[in-house]
């Protein structure tokens, strides 16, 4: 145990969250194997891993950048749906699936990137609020015209149209993105492993950018903006580095969740969405990986465990937020905490200062 | 001729989405803080206004008086219950609070009214207007819409230059520990100040609903979230920069969607944004503030 403690901090949250996520691998994926698991919950765990890699790609940018952004939904739907039209256009040529749910997934992470470096590069300059006001117009923005676009396929190749699906001038082609309707007839590839393999990858890039020189840069500008700035460190490269990382992390996941629904739509990626994920990475603890996993998987769960209240359960929902939120930031009871949490810990001879979730705002 | 019944279309809209964003503009002003339950303060006052209309049969001006007394009494109670106790928290933790706040209303509503949407009935009985031989018509909601504005606009600056309260606000936006030190009660004040935002978001959320009658317990979030926008883009914290900004993104609002397309209107009015933003990152009319190393 000692020794466990002696290793630096940042091997050891990777030590701890890989094992969390391998952990919960094992456990439930014989569990579901052997058909224990009931319906409900096992349609979730594909939407879980998702959203557990869209919270931490989110808390690369809000926990580690330190820059609010209220649009990470957008990007999950640049990824989801060019992954999707990836997909399908391959449909004939790779047969095998998780091949061509690897190639959707790479497809969909670049497409989200390149929105993001084409979003980071003009709006990281701006700072606070109006970097946050923003995001939730580039994500209102994308929202809206993914609502508007038709893609078909056909053995030309894809058709593109913002007008219908008569303007496609496709013969005998498939629709794979039908404007307001969204993606339809989605070949449903996604699996619980892929989402599993999609968290390990997330974390192995998470942790290791974190654990860098640029990662120690970007922690820089979030403490200190003017000072990282004066010791020479590039402040938009930094900022674009984590910015883009995040996006394309945000797209993978966002082609891991929507090939696991027969149709989805452009209006699923919302306003609301972004807030959902936010909500997940300020729980956990903003820059805390695995306070950000299990944050997801508790707040994704609680809707459904709370079905049996069933008009009342999004009330509960609001009323624990606010409730988490008001003691998390108590004097008191944070002073109750940190006392708890000493006297633990200084048995074993160490004493921390217990943190607030989201004290560091 | 359709040119200029669209602009007095887009003034009518934009006037509402200034008066929601005139709410937003002074709670963040003086508490820093966005309070994203303000979009929903209008829906709880729309529904106010109209249960007094339809079930007890009131007179339209008694349900606004009303409904202003139920928002300014529910603004007043959020703060208390929700922000008070985060005034020394991070900025991040008062956003997800007031997200929280949010949820909370609509799902309230929900529970009450059901999600079936109800028609709200015009508060406004005049004849629309008719002008050149009724090639123009301008409905009396627009006219009645644009008028209120402007007089919540001339109430509002002589509150904050002329009266105590006002200039109050105004020393505690400026300086919080500085306005304490000469006596003014900050707390009140947030208060006051939050008072006055949701009676606003009262008399925006009838006037709304009397031009687009549909109502369900999230019509409040997409104007909510657009005024917001609207006050960042005139400068927020700047009540002119509000006033101006709700018009001109109503204007831009509802040319899009007549000239451009109706279904891409919303993602032009948030381009126009992110332009003016980028070209002015303090907003139209936003002080320019200097970092101190």
């Amino acid at each position: 145990m000692r020794k466990f403690k002696s290793i630096n901090k940042f091997t050891r949250t990777g030590i701890i969250s890989y094992l969390l996520v391998i952990l919960g691998f094992a456990i439930i994926f014989p569990l579901q194997q052997l058909g224990l698991i009931n319906h409900s919950l096992s349609g979730q765990l594909v939407p879980i891993c998702t959203y557990i890699v869209m919270a931490l790609s989110l808390n690369l940018t809000v926990g580690f950048l330190g820059e609010l952004s209220l649009g990470h939904a957008g990007f999950v739907s640049v990824g989801a749906f060019s992954g999707v039209i990836a997909a399908a256009g391959l449909q004939d040529k790779i047969a095998f699936e998780p091949l061509r749910l690897l190639i959707a997934v790479i497809i969909g992470g670049i497409c989200a990137g390149i929105v993001g470096l084409i979003i980071g590069v003009p709006v990281l300059r701006l700072r606070g609020d109006y970097l946050a006001i923003v995001t939730l117009a580039f994500g209102e923005i994308i929202k809206n015209i993914i609502n508007c676009l038709y893609v078909g396929v056909d053995k030309s190749g894809l058709h593109i149209s913002m007008n219908d699906v008569k303007s496609l001038g496709m013969e005998n082609g498939k629709i794979i993105l039908n404007g307001p309707q969204g993606a339809v007839g989605i070949d449903q590839i996604s699996s619980f492993t892929a989402g599993v393999i999609l968290i390990l990858f997330a974390l192995f890039i998470i942790l290791n950018l974190v654990n860098s020189k640029s990662g120690r840069a970007v922690m820089a500008i979030r403490d200190n903006r003017i000072a990282a700035e004066s010791v020479g460190i590039n402040i938009s490269k930094y900022k674009l580095i984590a910015f883009i990382t995040s996006s394309v992390l945000a797209g993978m996941a966002g082609v891991v969740y929507a090939m696991n629904y027969s149709t989805i739509v452009a209006k699923k990626f919302d306003f609301n969405t972004s807030i959902l994920i936010l909500v997940f990475v300020v729980l956990g603890g903003m820059g805390n990986i695995v306070g950000t996993i299990i944050a997801t998987v508790v707040l994704y769960m609680l809707p459904e465990l709370l079905r049996e209240f069933s008009d009342f359960r999004m009330l509960i929902y609001a009323v624990i937020l606010i409730v988490v939120m008001l003691l998390t930031n108590n004097e008191k009871v944070k002073l109750i905490l940190s006392n708890t949490t000493g006297k633990l810990l200084s048995k074993s001879g160490k004493i921390i200062k217990w943190k607030g979730s989201a004290d560091n705002g | 001729m359709t040119f200029l019944s669209n602009l007095i279309n887009g003034i009518s809209l934009g006037s509402v989405y200034a008066i929601i964003a005139l709410g937003y503009t002074m709670v963040y002003g003086i508490a820093k803080m966005l309070n994203f339950a303000h979009g929903d303060v209008i829906m709880v006052g729309a529904y106010a206004s109209y249960c007094t209309m339809i079930y007890l049969g009131w007179h339209p001006l008694l349900s606004i008086l009303f409904s202003i007394v139920v928002c300014t009494l529910l603004g007043v109670i959020i703060e208390a219950f929700a922000y008070k106790p985060l005034r020394r928290a991070g900025s991040l933790a008062v956003l997800i609070t007031a997200i929280g706040v949010s949820y909370l209303l609509q799902n309230v509503a929900l529970l009450i009214w059901g999600s079936t949407p109800k028609v709200f009935t015009s508060v406004v009985n005049f004849e629309p207007l008719s002008f050149f031989g009724g090639k123009l018509t301008i409905t009396a909601e627009s006219i009645v819409t644009v008028l209120a504005c402007i007089v919540i606009m001339i109430c509002l600056t002589l509150f904050t230059q002329k009266t105590k309260i006002g200039k109050a606000m105004r020393a505690v936006s400026e300086d919080k520990d500085a306005a304490e030190l000469m006596g003014i009660n900050v707390n009140t004040t947030i208060s006051i100040t939050f008072a006055v935002g949701s009676a606003l978001a009262a008399v925006a959320g009838v006037l709304l609903c009397s031009s687009y009658p549909t109502l369900v317990p999230t019509t409040g979030s997409m104007p909510g979230i657009k005024a917001f926008t609207a006050a960042v883009f005139g400068g927020i914290g700047s009540i002119p920069g509000a006033m101006l900004g709700g018009i001109l993104l109503g204007i831009i609002e509802i040319f899009s969607k007549s000239y451009i397309s109706t279904s891409l209107s919303d993602a032009i009015v948030f381009a126009v944004l992110i332009l003016v933003l980028l070209i002015k990152p303090t907003g139209i009319l936003g002080k320019k503030i200097t970092e101190k190393v």
